[in-house]
């Protein structure tokens, strides 16, 4: 099943591509639908999923090319799961409102095919080259998407785009060969392997990893944005249509968080342990500098990465934290963050659609002539605020509550986060929507249309349901993310912190004082 | 009596909630006034509720009791589960008690407001969200109506959001109440920390055990910034003024009777571990009287009839964080109860006055309202009264009792005590200033400006909260100490604050406090009750200080010059400076490198695949020796 879910928008991609460039008027509903396929079959997998398992499932592995050890190998596990998920949501609600794309309108619905092919074929693969070659896959269609149908910077923002992260990929890929050679270094039979699977497996000196770890994170990195990666980030947020802006904030920039977490904790702990300090401040800056730099953008569009800088970086707290919470908080943030940020990508297309700017100070007292948007913005603003009950809370607040233990200073630090985005956000809301109306083209605006409120209320839904009920998603994670922590544990001397060890960090605390 | 199982009272969030949800669906098609009535409705239908589930407590066949609704997040301890005892019951009645007469009294008020129905659902809203937080039987769910209650003010005061002002105002109320909550969201980290769990039954019966050397110390202050921020104490009240421009049964609602009460309320329900604090409490104290006295001196200053009220407000909240912070959780949560009744009073009547006048709010351009309205001028004048804190009104007993508590404790108490006399000469002394400028001397209205009394359903929720406010004092009397012995079970294990035993001390110490309250009374009476060219001779003789009470002692400006400005100046800073010179700077100059070093060695690039493949194998082997080697695999 996992075959068919990575190949059905690949074959979508092929049967569009057939359709004569000038039956236009068939491409992007074709597209739409064909991306509902993948949507259905993620549907399957999420409720067939044992919840209680924390190892791979529904895993399929075809040898590829046996001399050097690669295989077509997928599988399902906790980590993955939700992202997936997320990806299939994503992709049709994004062609939907791609309709205002008329130049070369064909390509763009095989790009994004292409695309969601590439994305949903990284999260599931369990071979490390077929990992990177998902990983590389995708730069080219979202590279066309920025570069061709971008805005008016699109070839500046396309290219650092491309070359920024393909120079992390670049690090990547030597990595993953010296991981391949290891295995064959280590085994019996001398064969090379990228199965991850036996990766695992490896004795990596401590030295060694270091590097590996290195290389992994710096790919990744870049991908997140962790700071200071970041500044490919705004550009090509800024200069990319919405389909695309909604797919890179929602989707592949969390193939950098998915990327740490399933490789560099599990492959390399011994160096994770001692590199804890480094990337969770790194994660910690992000938060803050992401949020200070998004209260004053004047570009609605800057505004929103820039408010993705911040909540990347809870993730990457998250994780680093090495804590059950804190790496349950960090998955879920993961799909949190597409759902919200992806839904304000949306609202701020719709505006740009109508008005052609996305200029804060040109917007005012929308809330009069587009009440409904108003409020979408406003739900989905308070949901990227992480207003309890709303999903955004349910991430920021694991991560939180899960690094405190074994980061207390930065993860106070990381706290005042929530007082900065309350800030930006609702500063933008009010200069966007409230106080009253000027200007004719702002007087006139017109409210969501149906089409545009059918995309934005399933996610309203889901920011709801993982608000409240976020079981559905942390009793399918929590066995995996047990699992890598257990493997660190069994692996290095760390030790996550487990509750009532502050009564004895206050207990030595007063006792030096007397 | 009906015995409602604890599991049912989901319902009584449950109600409001649902009248929310469908006045936000259908409100519009239901228009005025249904949609009013489906949520007054939904209100009174979850204290009704409420009051039968509570029976049981008053007869003292109670037991408190926490009930699992769903597991939230199970990894942090956080789960929905509620908690009945009689003080989540008590606030339970008073939110929905006091929360359906405000619904009531809108019906008036908002009449003929074409967004009605919103208001209406936004105020369900509220309810529900406050009944959370009253109900919660964990700190995370506690939070969740925390943070919503917050978010219903932030909607409400800017419900008029094409008022620039409107939406300034509730966009400051948020951000000022996060400042707060970052303080709050620790104390939840480091009780989970501690404990592993976030919920009262396994935080508090083990906080001795378990809270040992600074944790209970660290956890206490951390929750009280959260509930500075809520409860707008110094140095976080600012956006309590600014919150008028909200409707005004909003005001009475949020602003007064419920919200802003919730600071106390985590006070006191925290017992167990303030008690492991007595630093953090005396801090509580202190921060309460300061702001007790420093509010009531600006509400003296003030011409507009509800920023009056907002001062007042935030001057009687510092009287509970004094109650609480002496470690009288009864005395606090019983002037929480009492202050609700005439507050709430207070606001409906300005509300009504503010109707009357046409939507003026200077209360000099009033005046001698008495005969065009004399419900609103009798029922009033009671909250007047009680507020003011003559017996035998609600607010004499429970600011008395206060007042001997903190007096009791004795030493640094002492002073706090004066300060909360003095804020009592105060309190009587604006109170009837506002009463003497709006109702009594001769008319001042503008032309055009004809008063009318307002219809019944406003006036009709002033009666009852009127008498509430001459009754609602008996249920704790020195004499008969029915509040204390209802809310026992709550405060089981804590030991409580009390005033001195004795009849002369309690009589002496109830005479000093009226007196005081009597000398602020006739002050005003007979500086105000003359023609306002006397006011401003008055108000001279105070020199430039009268100056200061107008203005709140310019705190907003200092705000604004000492952080706000530089706050922005270093965003800018960073993101025009910083990100885009430093750091993007830094990536681009980098390029810039890659592009001049990739000229110099152009030759390399012959286009011959067999050479890039020569080249590219080589480095892939060098690569890996060097791993080899290097990395001891």
């Amino acid at each position: 099943m996992l075959t068919l879910l990575v190949l059905t928008p690949l074959l979508g991609a092929v049967v569009v591509s057939l359709i004569p460039a000038r039956r236009r008027e068939l491409h992007l509903p074709l597209g739409i639908a064909l991306s509902v396929a993948p949507l259905g079959l993620a549907g399957a997998m999420f409720f067939s999923f044992d919840a209680g398992e924390a190892s791979f499932q529904m895993v399929e592995k075809m040898v590829w090319w046996e001399p050097w050890g690669v295989s077509w190998q997928l599988g399902v596990d906790g980590i993955s799961l939700g992202m997936v998920a997320l990806t299939a949501i994503l992709f049709p609600i994004s062609l939907v409102v791609s309709d205002s794309i008329s130049h070369r309108r064909k390509a763009f619905v095989v790009a994004m095919l292409f695309l969601e092919t590439g994305l949903i074929g990284a999260f599931l693969a369990l071979d490390l080259l077929l990992f990177f070659v998902f990983f590389e896959v995708i730069l080219v269609p979202m590279y066309l998407i920025i570069g061709v149908w971008g805005g008016k910077r699109r070839i500046y923002a396309a290219v650092k785009f491309f070359i920024y992260t393909a120079f992390g990929s670049a690090l990547l890929l030597a990595a993953i060969i010296a991981l391949a050679v290891m295995h064959a270094s280590q085994t019996p039979d001398g064969l090379l392997s990228f199965d991850y699977l036996a990766l695992l497996a490896l004795d990596i000196s401590p030295t060694a990893q270091m590097w590996l770890f290195g290389a992994f994170a710096l790919a990744f990195a870049i991908k997140v944005p962790l700071f200071p990666f970041h500044t490919w980030l705004p550009d090509a947020h800024v200069e990319a249509p919405t389909a695309g802006s909604v797919l890179l904030a929602g989707v592949l920039l969390k193939l950098g968080t998915y990327g740490l977490l399933r490789f560099n904790l599990t492959l390399f702990p011994e160096a994770t342990v001692s590199l804890v300090p480094v990337l969770a401040v790194l994660a910690v800056v992000g938060i803050i500098y992401g949020a200070v730099v998004a209260i004053v953008q004047p570009d609605l569009k800057k505004l929103v990465a820039y408010s993705s800088v911040s909540h990347l970086g809870f993730v990457v707290l998250g994780i680093f934290a090495l804590t059950s919470a804190g790496l349950q908080g960090a998955v879920i943030q993961n799909v949190n963050h597409g759902l919200t940020t992806g839904a304000l990508f949306l609202l701020v297309g719709m505006l740009y659609d109508r008005r052609h700017t996305k200029q804060i100070s040109d917007f005012g007292g929308l809330a009069t002539p587009a009440p409904l948007m108003a409020g979408f913005f406003l739900f989905m603003a308070f949901a990227s605020v992480g207003l309890p009950g709303l999903n955004g809370f349910v991430g920021e607040f694991l991560v939180l509550v899960g690094s405190f233990p074994s980061l207390p200073s930065l993860t106070v630090v990381a706290a005042f986060g929530v007082v900065l985005a309350a800030i930006y956000m609702l500063w933008a809301y009010q200069r966007v929507f409230t106080g009253p109306v000027e200007g004719v083209e702002n007087r006139k605006l017109a409210d969501l249309s149906p089409k545009e409120t059918a995309v934005l209320a399933p996610l309203a839904v889901l920011v709801l349901l993982l608000g409240l009920y976020p079981g559905i998603l942390l009793e399918r994670t929590a066995p995996s993310v047990e699992s890598i922590l257990d493997r660190i544990e069994q692996t290095t001397d760390y030790e996550a912190p487990s509750p009532g060890r502050l009564a004895d960090v206050f207990d030595t605390a007063s006792e030096d004082e007397s | 009596m009906i015995e409602l199982p604890t599991e049912a009272l989901w319902l009584v969030i449950a109600l409001p909630l649902g009248g929310a949800v469908l006045l936000h669906f259908v409100g519009g098609w239901l228009g005025e006034p249904r949609a009013g009535y489906l949520a007054c409705a939904a209100s009174v239908a979850a204290f009704g509720v409420a009051a039968a589930a509570a029976g049981p407590f008053l007869t003292g066949e109670g037991h408190p009791s926490q009930s699992l609704l769903w597991e939230w997040m199970p990894a942090v301890g956080a789960s929905f589960e509620i908690v009945w005892d009689p003080l989540s019951a008590l606030m339970t009645l008073v939110v929905t008690g006091v929360g359906s007469l405000i619904h009531i009294y809108s019906l008036g008020y908002m009449h003929g407001d074409p967004r009605l129905p919103r208001f209406f659902a936004y105020l369900n809203l509220f309810t529900a969200s406050m009944l959370t937080l009253v109900l919660a039987g964990n700190f995370a769910m506690l939070f969740v109506g925390w943070e919503l209650v917050g978010l219903c003010s932030y909607l409400l005061i800017s419900f008029w959001f094409t008022r620039p002002s409107a939406a300034a105002a509730g966009k400051k109320a948020f951000v000022v109440n996060r400042i707060g909550d970052f303080g709050f969201l620790i104390a939840l980290m480091l009780i989970f920390s501690s404990f592993g769990t976030l919920s009262y039954s396994g935080v508090f019966d083990r906080a001795a055990e378990e809270l040992t050397g600074g944790a209970a110390t660290w956890i206490g202050l951390m929750l009280a910034a959260g509930a500075i921020g809520k409860s707008a104490q110094i140095p976080l009240y600012v956006w309590l003024p600014d919150a008028m421009e909200g409707p005004t049964p909003v005001s009475a609602l949020i602003h007064a009777a419920t919200m802003v009460t919730a600071g106390v309320y985590v006070i006191a329900r925290s017992a167990p571990i303030f008690e492991l604090a007595p630093g953090v409490s005396g801090t509580v104290a202190a921060v309460g009287a300061l702001t007790a006295l420093w509010a009531a001196t600006i509400a003296i200053g003030q011409s507009d009839i509800k920023r009056v009220l907002a001062y007042s407000t935030i001057s009687q909240l510092g009287y509970m964080f004094l109650a609480v912070g002496a470690t009288a959780y009864v005395a606090g949560v019983f002037h929480l109860m009492t202050h609700a009744f005439f507050k709430a009073l207070l606001f409906l009547g300005a509300g009504s006055v503010i109707h009357a006048m046409g939507g003026r709010q200077n209360m000099e351009e009033m005046g001698g309202l008495r005969r065009a309205m004399p419900v609103t001028f009798l029922t009033m004048g009671i909250g007047v009264v009680a507020i003011a804190g003559f017996p035998p009104l609600a607010g004499f007993w429970s600011k008395d009792e206060i007042l001997g508590v903190v007096f009791n404790q004795g030493g640094f108490f002492t002073v706090l005590w004066l300060m909360g006399l003095i804020t009592a000469l105060l309190t009587a002394f604006y109170m009837t200033r506002q009463f003497v400028m709006v109702f009594l001397g001769r008319p001042r209205w503008p032309e055009g400006v004809v008063p009318h009394e307002s219809p019944r359903s406003m006036t009709l929720p002033l009666v009852v909260l009127a008498v509430l406010s001459v009754v609602g004092g008996l249920v704790n009397t020195p004499f008969r100490l029915g509040l204390e012995h209802f809310l026992e079970p709550s405060f089981e294990g804590v030991k409580l604050g009390h005033p001195a035993e004795g009849v002369v001390s309690i009589l002496v110490l109830a005479a000093v406090a009226v007196g005081a309250g009597s000398v602020g009374a006739g002050m005003a009476f007979f500086a105000y009750n003359r023609p306002p060219a006397a006011w401003g001779r008055f108000q001279a003789a105070f020199g430039k200080v009268w100056g200061w009470w107008e203005d709140g002692y310019r705190v907003d400006d200092i705000y604004g010059t000492m952080l706000v400005a530089p706050g922005r100046r270093l965003a800018e800073q960073t993101a025009f400076r910083v990100d885009l010179g430093v750091v993007d700077g830094a990536v681009n100059r980098v390029a810039r490198l890659v592009k001049a070093a990739g000229n110099m060695i152009r030759p390399a690039q012959s286009g011959l695949i067999r050479q890039y493949g020569l080249w590219f194998g080589l480095g892939l082997v060098a690569l890996l020796a060097w791993l080899l080697v290097r990395g001891g695999v």
